[in-house]
C-alpha cells in the first residue's frame, strides 16, 4: 500500500495547490485551467481507489464538458490575456465561513458513513457491468427521478432561452 | 509461440509508450502521405510530391525536419505559458487514444474494461488544448477558431458516444477487445466462419460514426476551425516549428486513431476469418492497419469531395438529424436485444 500513499500525497498536493490558485489567480481563463488540474486530480483518485468508470465518467463530464463550456462561456463575452483587477469582491469571510462548513460537514458525513472501513488489500477494479446493473436494478428510482429533473432542467433552458 | 523474455511492470510500461511515441509520427506520415499528399492529387489531376524519396514517400519526413528546425516564435501579447502547453495538450489527447487500441489478441497497451468510453473521453480533452491555444495566441482569428472548435466538437461529442453505444449494446461489453471478441465469435443466421462485424446490424451506427469522426476530426466539411479562406489557419494561425508539427501530428494521429476505433468497433478490428491464437499476434496489426485504411479513406474521400458548411448547417446537422437518428438505433438495438 506504500505506492499508493505516495500516489495519493503528490495528488493532493498537486490539487491543493491548485485549488488555491484557482481562487488566487488575477486571470479568469487561468483559474478555469487550474479548475481542470483539481478535477483531472479527482479522476486519478478514482482510479486509486479502483474505480474505473467512475474516472472516466469524471473526465468526460467535468474537464470535457464542464470546464470546456465554462471556458467557452468566458471566452464568448470578455476573458483579456494578463492580470485583471476586478476579479476580487469583498465576501471573502463569507466565503470562508461557507467554505469551512462544508468540509465540516462533508468530512462529519464521510466519517460517520465510513470511519474506520479500509479498502480490501488487492481491491478488484469494479466491473462497470456491475456498476450498470446496480444503477438499473437496485437504484432504479433514484436514477429516474435525477432524469426527470435533468428533463425538467433542460426543458427550462429551452423556455428561457426561447422568446418567441 | 512466447516471448522469451520476462519483464517487469516498469519495463513493460515503458516499452509500450515507446511503441506509442512511434506509432503516432509513424501513422500521422501515412495518412498525410498517403491521402493528403497522394490520394488529393491524384482525384485533382496531378502528381503531388515527387522529389523527395521515391514517389515523394519521404515528403512528410523532410517537412518533419523542416519544421524542428524552425525558430519557435511567440506573439508579442500572447500568454506564454499557456500558448506553450497547448500543442501538447492536444498531442497527449491523441497519445491517450491509443492506449485501449486492440492490434491482436495481446497486442493493446491496456485492454481497459471501460475501453471505448475511456477512448471518447480522452478525445474530448483535445478541445481544451484548442481553446487554450486559440485564446492564448492574443489573435482574434486563432480566438474566434478555438470557439467554432468548441461548439463543433461539443455537438458531435454527442452522435459519436450515441452511435458506439448500439455497438456497446450489442456486443455486452465496453471493452475493444470483447468487441472484437464478440464480432469474432459472432454469427450471421448460424453461419460462423465469417463471425459477425457489426457493420452488418448496425449500418446506421457505423453512418452517425463516420460523419461525426469526420467532424470530431474538423475535416472538410466540417473544417470551419481552421477555415483558410476566413480564419487564415483557426487556432493555429501564430504557431511556428515544432509546436504546428505537434498540431498536426495530432490532427492525423486522431485521424489514425479515430478510424482504428471505428475499424474496431463495426468491421472487427484485428480479426482475420481463420486466423487465431498467436498467429493472430502477428496478423492483427496489418490486419487492422488494413482496415483503417479503409475508414480513413472513407474519411478523406469526404475531405476532398464537399465544400465547407454553415455554422448554422453544422448545427442542424449533429442536433437535428444525427442524435435523433442514432437514439431511434439504440432503441431498435435495445428491441432486437430483448427479442432475439
Amino acid at each position: 500500500m506504500v505506492a499508493q500513499n505516495v500516489v495519493f500525497g503528490v495528488l493532493a498536493a498537486a490539487m491543493g495547490l491548485a485549488a488555491i490558485r484557482v481562487v488566487t489567480t488575477k486571470n479568469v481563463v487561468h483559474a478555469a485551467l487550474y479548475l481542470v488540474v483539481v478535477l483531472a486530480g479527482v479522476a486519478a483518485l478514482y482510479i486509486l481507489l479502483a474505480a474505473e468508470f467512475i474516472a472516466v465518467v469524471q473526465v468526460i463530464i467535468y474537464i470535457g464538458a464542464i470546464v470546456l463550456l465554462i471556458l467557452f462561456g468566458t471566452m464568448l463575452t470578455r476573458a483579456p490575456i494578463g492580470r485583471a483587477s476586478d476579479l476580487d469582491n469583498d465576501q471573502r469571510w463569507l466565503a470562508v465561513v461557507v467554505s469551512l462548513l462544508l468540509l465540516g460537514v462533508l468530512g462529519a458525513v464521510l466519517a460517520d458513513a465510513y470511519g474506520s472501513t479500509k479498502l480490501p488489500k488487492g481491491a478488484q477494479v469494479q466491473r462497470t457491468g456491475d456498476v450498470g446493473l446496480s444503477i438499473f436494478q437496485t437504484y432504479v428510482i433514484p436514477f429516474e427521478v435525477v432524469s426527470v429533473l435533468l428533463l425538467a432542467a433542460l426543458v427550462g433552458a429551452v423556455v428561457i432561452a426561447r422568446r418567441d | 509461440m512466447t516471448l522469451a523474455v520476462d519483464l517487469a511492470y516498469w519495463q513493460t510500461t515503458t516499452l509500450k509508450v515507446l511503441v506509442v511515441l512511434g506509432v503516432i509520427p509513424a501513422a500521422a506520415i501515412v495518412l498525410g502521405y498517403v491521402f493528403l499528399l497522394k490520394m488529393m492529387s491524384h482525384m485533382q489531376s496531378r502528381l503531388g510530391p515527387m522529389e523527395a524519396g521515391p514517389h515523394g514517400t519521404l515528403q512528410l519526413v523532410a517537412d518533419g525536419l523542416k519544421f524542428i528546425q524552425k525558430e519557435d516564435i511567440f506573439p508579442d501579447r500572447s500568454d506564454r505559458f499557456v500558448f506553450g502547453i497547448a500543442p501538447i495538450v492536444v498531442l497527449m489527447s491523441t497519445f491517450l487514444l491509443y492506449i485501449v487500441i486492440p492490434a491482436g489478441p495481446r497486442l493493446v497497451v491496456e485492454d481497459l474494461d471501460t475501453g471505448v468510453f475511456f477512448a471518447l473521453a480522452v478525445s474530448s480533452l483535445s478541445v481544451l488544448g484548442v481553446l487554450m491555444a486559440g485564446w492564448a495566441s492574443a489573435n482574434k482569428y486563432s480566438l474566434i477558431g478555438a470557439l467554432r472548435a468548441a461548439g463543433q466538437l461539443i455537438a458531435y461529442e454527442l452522435p459519436l458516444v450515441l452511435a458506439v453505444v448500439g455497438v456497446v449494446m450489442q456486443a455486452g461489453t465496453m471493452s475493444l477487445q470483447g468487441i472484437v471478441r464478440a464480432q469474432s465469435e459472432g454469427e450471421i443466421f448460424g453461419v460462423g466462419f465469417l463471425g459477425n462485424p457489426f457493420i452488418l446490424t448496425q449500418f446506421v451506427g457505423f453512418a452517425v460514426f463516420l460523419l461525426a469522426a469526420q467532424a470530431e476530426l474538423s475535416q472538410t466539411p466540417f473544417d470551419m476551425p481552421v477555415a483558410e479562406s476566413e480564419l487564415v489557419a483557426g487556432f493555429m494561425t501564430e504557431y511556428t516549428g515544432f509546436r504546428f508539427l505537434f498540431f498536426f501530428m495530432a490532427e492525423f494521429g486522431s485521424a489514425f486513431a479515430l478510424s482504428a476505433i471505428g475499424a474496431t468497433l463495426f468491421l472487427g478490428g484485428w480479426h482475420l476469418p481463420g486466423v487465431e491464437g498467436s498467429l493472430a499476434d502477428l496478423t492483427g496489426p496489418l490486419v487492422l492497419g488494413a482496415k483503417v485504411m479503409v475508414v480513413a479513406f472513407f474519411i478523406f474521400w469526404f475531405r476532398f469531395t464537399y465544400p465547407r458548411l454553415r455554422e448554422d448547417q453544422l448545427q442542424a446537422v449533429a442536433w437535428k438529424y444525427l442524435i435523433p437518428v442514432s437514439l431511434v438505433n439504440i432503441l431498435a438495438t435495445g428491441v432486437l436485444k430483448v427479442l432475439f
